[in-house]
């Protein structure tokens, strides 16, 4: 009996001491991971001697002039620069949201001729690498005379559906709503679009929702598509803009670059706290879950 | 579960099973004539951007890999050069190849760091405990951030010569070099970017730990295996469908990686080439140079490369991944 007891207690000390190695472990790790952010929020409070000299986190002097200056560094203020990321952002989450969701209704519930085929150029385009399109459809935009409204370039594409990923998602989603639920309102008389509207729009609510994060968190932070079409500062969205401090300068604006960096970051943070245990736990995993 | 359903699904499930109201409907035959029209109807942005997003793009860039295109050619002064873009890339293009090699070396070693480390932190972070959320929470949080222009910027004064990986390294009297302007290190400073990044497939895995039977373990723990042999002989072969789903994944991913590239070496790939990935290279021949025929032919290449290294991680995956029901794929 004894024995047992010490056993037990021994097994417990031992599942405690490993709880206790797991925890530090973790928080090593997650101060490493995190002294980027932290560095880059205290620098941009540092004075621009102090950014190069100091690693600590904290400024010895708080120097909030950085985020003034910063925002007037170039000829256009960085209040263009965040109106134009928003409105591009804005527009590509409602373009991206209306077209995906509508072709995801075709491919989960209708029946269509060629309705295979279809779906499997669909699951292609989804491994097709999107680098390898730009220069063929910067030569098309180009000739549709699209260039001077960089608009068209970044939106049209999103209304028409071209990201797979969001158009698999919808599919994977809207499977999980039982057909019950159409065949209900077919017979109550409801046409496929009567469908559509009253019954799988508003169940796809929380797929929507995903899809919006998703898609506002990518265009605020794609370069390379806006690098492209984006040519007239004024047009210039956030992560263009910055990229001008490398340009244009050297250490003298390392505050405001830093200070303007931190900006950048903030709405795509506000929505990592908004939807912290979404983005964790729904996502990344409802393309793997049957 | 995992990639078994996600393949299996690639086939949209067709409609079999239905109530007798519906059978009864499906028979009249305009019912059903209605559903093709509406079928389309919904379909048509997607068709129209396959059409002019897609297949035109990718047919007109593969004929632009034929000729000398640039973009102040007219259409009419388009010459047609046969195989010279190809025959030149392979033969005389010094940059190609070192942005071929490049890359590899970015992939080749970013990936497996990537994840394992994602799979290291996803078994620390397994268990349920108060607080767990917020850990992995927080793992997660660079790789919403770390494709950003503003996260590159942080690392080029990370890793400058003057910058805090260096202060740091003078606490244990060692010298750092300018990292992020020594050919020899600045591509080992964009790889730390990438595995910074580990928390997107940290999720992932964390998913399939959490479908993996805790009889499996009950079971083995009984037979006497350590929590070792527990990993190698329960976990990693339950895992492995989601560690192919993240290999395919992150590969793809990492072969496509420009941002911090491109900003890091302020568009320019170098210093002396050493962060030439594969895309800056083709986004400098196309809008620096302009040479948009040519880079027309570096996107075919890349896409060719892409299909054959997707081919070749699937039919290895038949000998490692492990699918629980047993079917053979």
């Amino acid at each position: 009996m004894t024995t047992v007891a010490r056993h037990v207690a021994v097994r417990r000390s031992r599942f405690s001491a490993g709880q206790a190695v797991r925890l530090i472990v973790l928080i090593a790790g997650l101060l490493l991971v995190l002294y980027p952010l932290a560095w880059v929020i205290g620098s941009s409070f540092k004075s621009d001697a102090e950014i190069a000299s100091n690693i600590s986190v904290l400024p010895t002097e708080f120097t909030p002039s950085h985020y003034t200056a910063g925002w007037n560094s170039f000829d256009v203020s960085f209040t263009r620069f965040f109106i134009n990321s928003t409105v591009i952002a804005l527009l590509t989450v409602v373009a991206n949201g209306v077209s995906c969701l509508i072709a995801a209704y075709a491919f989960a519930r209708l029946r269509f001729p060629a309705r295979g085929f279809f779906f499997a150029i669909m699951i292609g385009t989804l491994l097709l690498p999107g680098d390898v399109l730009i220069i063929p459809q910067y030569i098309v935009f180009n000739t549709l005379g699209w260039i001077d409204t960089p608009l068209l370039p970044l939106i049209v594409p999103k209304a028409l559906a071209t990201e797979a990923f969001f158009v698999f998602l919808m599919v994977q989603f809207m499977r999980g709503i039982p057909r019950d639920l159409d065949e209900a309102a077919t017979i109550d008389g409801c046409s496929p679009y009567g469908v559509f509207w009253h019954v799988i729009l508003p169940l796809s609510r929380p797929a929507l929702v995903t899809t919006a994060i998703f898609s506002f968190i990518w265009t605020w932070n794609d370069f390379f598509t806006q690098l492209v079409y984006l040519n007239e500062l004024e047009d210039y969205t956030v992560p263009i803009a910055l990229r001008l401090f490398i340009d244009s300068t050297g250490q003298s604006s390392l505050g405001a670059m830093f200070a303007m960096s931190v900006l950048s970051l903030v709405p795509v943070f506000l929505f990592f706290v908004a939807f912290q245990r979404m983005l964790v736990e729904g996502i990344n995993t409802s393309g793997l879950k049957g | 579960m995992a990639l078994t359903t996600a393949s299996a699904q690639v086939v949209p499930e067709h409609p079999g099973r239905r109530s007798p109201a519906a059978r009864k409907r499906r028979g009249s035959g305009s019912g059903r004539h209605r559903e093709g029209v509406a079928g389309y109807v919904f379909l048509s942005p997607w068709l129209l951007g396959l059409m002019g997003i897609t297949a035109i793009p990718m047919l007109l860039s593969l004929y632009l890999s034929f000729t000398d295109y640039s973009v102040f050619s007219t259409w009419e002064d388009v010459e047609w050069i046969g195989l010279e873009n190809y025959v030149t890339m392979f033969t005389n293009d010094p940059s190609f190849v070192r942005s071929v090699l490049v890359t590899l070396v970015y992939a080749l070693v970013m990936v497996p760091l990537k994840l394992a480390a994602a799979l290291a932190v996803a078994l620390l972070l397994n268990r349920a405990w108060r607080g767990v959320g917020l850990f992995r929470g927080l793992f997660y949080l660079p790789s919403l951030l770390g494709g950003s222009v503003a996260l590159a910027l942080v690392w080029s004064a990370l890793f400058a010569g003057d910058g805090a990986v260096n202060e740091f390294l003078s606490f244990f009297g060692i010298t750092g070099k300018a990292w992020v302007n020594d050919p020899d290190y600045a591509l080992g400073t964009l790889i730390i970017l990438g595995i910074w990044q580990f928390g997107a497939p940290m999720v992932i895995f964390l998913a399939g730990l959490k479908q993996v039977p805790v009889e499996l373990y009950e079971a083995a723990s009984v037979d006497g295996a350590s929590p070792w042999r527990q990993f190698w002989h329960v976990t990693m072969p339950m895992l492995s469908p989601v560690l192919f789903f993240n290999l395919v994944l992150e590969t793809i991913r990492g072969f496509q990686s420009f941002t911090s590239a491109f900003v890091i070496s302020n568009g320019n790939g170098g210093p002396v080439d050493s962060t030439l990935l594969y895309t800056l290279y083709l986004y400098k021949r196309g809008f620096t140079e302009f040479d948009m025929g040519y880079a027309s032919a570096l996107a075919w290449v890349f896409l060719l490369a892409i299909g054959i290294l997707t081919v070749v991680l699937f039919s290895t995956g038949r000998f490692w991944v492990h699918y629980a029901d047993g079917e053979d794929r």
